[in-house]
């Protein structure tokens, strides 16, 4: 199927991601950075879904969007926001993390750059249908020890969060 | 004109560097320990743009399997270090990132 009209898309969502981390390290209030981040998130699965990865997409939404922030939103709201609004919002050695960042920039632009011949021009032609049954398959075959490694890990993430957010065990 | 309106592998790249870069920022300059931790997510993301992107170009599913798992990690580390957030809080009535020093010498 060819698609409809992709950089458009492309362009648009890019600069609704780009905007949206913009937001979420400029804002004073922790919850118009949350709203940000969400905004943010959802763009970044429709450009999921223009890479042919709906279950990632539909994961993205269901998980990141709906379950972490929800998450990041209850926290905000336990703790309080007030002092921290009217306090400095960036630390004393954010000059040295400007430069930090710029350096790391610098050394992603050389690299992409020098290195784009080694990628290929065209993308490779991906199988389009049935995406959700292929990652099942692949999940549940060949990733099955990392999958039930992952079960493990957040077991050991739910119980840590709750010995750490209890006040009394 | 020809390589800005034929998207490519390198699009997603670049906007997954940025969004990295923009993370990072986030992560070295903010006070705000939840800012630094929404920081963190967007840097987890950005990697996942680029599995994503990888696996699309190469034909596979392997990178979309790898972002799926980095999801999971994601929600971990978030429970985790909210978890860690709100006892911190309830010490020191604070969420300023400055602050948590008691393990420096």
């Amino acid at each position: 199927m060819a698609p409809v009209a992709t950089p458009f898309f492309f362009y648009l969502f890019a600069a609704i991601m780009v905007i949206g981390g913009v937001m979420v390290i400029t804002r004073k209030n922790p919850v118009h950075s949350a709203l940000a981040l969400i905004v943010a998130l959802l763009a970044q699965a429709s450009i999921y879904l223009m890479l042919y990865a709906p279950f990632v997409a539909g994961v993205q939404i269901i998980l990141y969007a709906g379950g972490i922030m929800v998450l990041f939103l209850f926290v905000i709201m336990l703790v309080s926001i007030d002092r921290s609004i009217r306090e400095r919002q960036f630390n004393s050695q954010w000059v040295v993390g400007l430069i930090a960042a710029t350096a790391l920039g610098g050394l992603l632009i050389a690299v992409y750059t020098k290195g784009t011949n080694i990628f290929p021009e065209h993308a490779l032609s991906v199988v389009e249908n049935d995406n959700t049954q292929q990652v099942a398959t692949m999940l549940y075959g060949q990733y099955m020890f990392p999958f039930e490694i992952a079960s493990l890990l957040l077991l050991v993430a739910i119980i840590g969060a709750v010995v750490m957010a209890k006040k009394r065990i | 004109m020809e390589s800005i309106l034929h998207i490519t592998t390198l699009h997603y790249l670049v906007l997954g560097a940025a969004l990295f870069l923009l993370g990072v920022i986030g992560v070295l300059t903010r006070r705000n320990v939840v800012i630094v931790l929404m920081s963190i997510e967007l840097i987890l993301n950005a990697v996942n743009l680029n599995l994503v992107a990888f696996s699309r170009m190469w034909g596979g599913l392997h990178g979309q399997i790898f972002a799926i798992f980095i999801i999971t990690d994601a929600a971990a580390e978030a429970a985790v270090g909210l978890g860690i957030l709100i006892a911190f809080f309830r010490n020191k009535e604070t969420v300023n990132i400055d602050e948590v020093n008691l393990l420096k010498w």
